[in-house]
């Protein structure tokens, strides 16, 4: 099993590590080509609006947007539920957006999460993060903070989250992206 | 249980910096073409480096007005500068909501003995480095990102490969060193000696550490990819080239892709005059910026 990690801008390395200690075979995307033989991706936190300029001018935009349709699992954290989000991006999740939702980098914050049908909390970095407003079936909420904003969800092949797992120790959401949405695919 | 201003945030913050490209701008319209060109965040400031080497005098924190209008202006993050040793100048900006404050050597330094408590603040800063001990005491004193301190305003690329390479050297020195080796090698950097042993163990720095000082074509920032850096900072490249837009974005693009020669070869074609640049040798001791602020 290969997962291709989009390492165009952002938070690269990081998912590396937490895939790596998953036990599976990683491959950075920085090109086209890169996207073959994959079974799955990864698109890291940054700064979405680089992230699009940059698939735009690899001319790969409208074939991940395509392989997204067509089932290949996919995690996006951060900028990366930002891009999946977004209609003229890579649509893959059937929600709405508001990007930098909790404001600006000031407002950046950690919190305790609780995860439907995790018994222990998961520790959140939210960093200058977009949320949810609201998802729509297919999609369903996986994380919804007190007040109601949605900070993760999946749909079909799709995982996202608006916080960071790459960020902390506590490897469970990649754990759950390789055991049930690639692996579980097959 | 909600917290901000966390150590993680703050550094994290810069992780999400990471194969970018930070842009000086000194206006509303500059920082549209900074973010169209696929900045991953703006330096508002009124004067770039190399215009405030020529007006010479005394250099400040930017107006509040200036700073906000830009956040206003672009969704990327803004970061803005504030003088070293300036507590209040950082207050000001971290008031204003900057998402970074960079305590620069740019600009007259307001204390030469200290450097600002940044551990007190929720915004986070960035800070220049010559060498490893530069680095581990700027993050001692609470900085979430480094960055070369290169030479300001002179377009030319050399004092910031020194940098870089001399604070890769002394990690890797620190690194291959003796246990017992630790608290002189402290002693001779200068360095909070828990922040020694902590690059002993890991052989890298705590924090992102990008390149700045003299970036001015795509060719450069891909030389400074490719010696580690984790991103690039360009100061008067960009607005003092001949062609601001095409140098913008073809500086991003060999930030992104800095082993790809020809894609690098391909957006270095017909960029016009890059900024005139200034030989640092001809630079006196007191116009070196580099060396404020250690």
């Amino acid at each position: 099993m290969v997962i291709g990690v989009l390492a165009l801008q952002g938070a690269v390395s990081e998912h590396v590590v937490k895939l790596q200690a998953c036990g599976v075979a990683t491959k950075l995307i920085n090109e086209l080509s890169d996207l073959a033989g994959i079974d799955g991706i990864v698109i890291p936190g940054g700064e979405s609006t680089t992230i699009r300029k940059l698939l735009v001018r690899e001319q790969m935009l409208t074939p991940l947007k395509q392989l997204v349709k067509s089932g290949l699992p996919v995690f996006g954290t951060c900028a990366g539920l930002v891009l999946l989000a977004q209609p003229d991006s890579l649509d893959g999740l059937n929600g709405q957006v508001e990007r930098n939702g909790f404001g600006r980098q000031r407002e950046s914050f950690e919190t305790e999460l609780t995860v439907m049908g995790w018994s222990r909390p998961f520790h959140g970095v939210f960093i200058r993060a977009p949320f949810l407003t609201r998802v729509e079936t297919p999609a369903k909420p996986i994380v919804t903070l007190p007040d109601g904003r949605i900070v993760a969800a999946q749909q079909a092949n799709v995982l996202v989250t608006a916080f960071h797992p790459e960020l902390t120790d506590d490897g469970r959401f990649h754990q759950l992206f390789i055991d049930e949405i690639v692996r579980g695919r097959g | 249980m909600t917290q901000t201003g966390t150590t993680l945030v703050k550094r994290g913050m810069a992780q999400m910096q990471k194969g970018g490209v930070i842009m000086d701008v000194a206006n509303v319209e500059q920082a549209r073409v900074a973010e169209a060109a696929g900045a991953v965040a703006v330096m508002a400031l009124e004067r770039v480096p190399s215009d405030i080497r020529a007006a010479g005098g005394v250099a400040r924190m930017s107006d509040p007005a200036m700073i906000k209008a830009i956040e206003a202006a672009v969704t990327i993050p803004v970061m803005a500068k504030a003088r070293i040793g300036h507590l209040a100048e950082a207050r000001i900006l971290e008031a204003i909501g900057v998402d970074y404050i960079d305590e620069s050597e740019v600009l007259t330094p307001a204390d030469d003995n200290y450097h600002i408590n940044k551990t007190k603040f929720t915004v986070p800063f960035v800070c220049g480095c010559r060498n490893l001990g530069e680095a581990l005491r700027r993050i001692g004193e609470g900085a979430s990102m480094l960055r070369t301190k290169g030479e300001p305003g002179t377009g030319n690329i050399i004092e910031a490969v020194r940098h870089m390479e001399k604070v890769n050297e002394q990690i890797a020195h620190v690194q291959a060193a003796n246990e017992d080796q630790l608290i002189s090698i402290a002693r001779d950097l200068r360095a909070p000696y828990e922040l020694v042993q902590e690059v002993h163990e890991t052989g890298k720095l705590p924090v992102i550490n990008f390149a700045a000082g003299g970036v001015s074509t795509p060719a450069d920032a891909a030389l400074m990819m490719n010696l580690d850096a984790d991103g690039i900072f360009v100061g008067s490249g960009i607005f003092k080239s001949e062609n601001p837009a095409k140098f913008a974005k073809a500086i991003v693009t060999a930030t992104a892709h800095p082993t790809d020669w020809d894609l690098i070869a391909r957006v270095s074609e017909n960029l016009g005059n890059p900024m005139k640049g200034i030989e640092i040798s001809t630079l006196s001791e007191d116009q070196k910026m580099a060396s404020r602020g250690v």
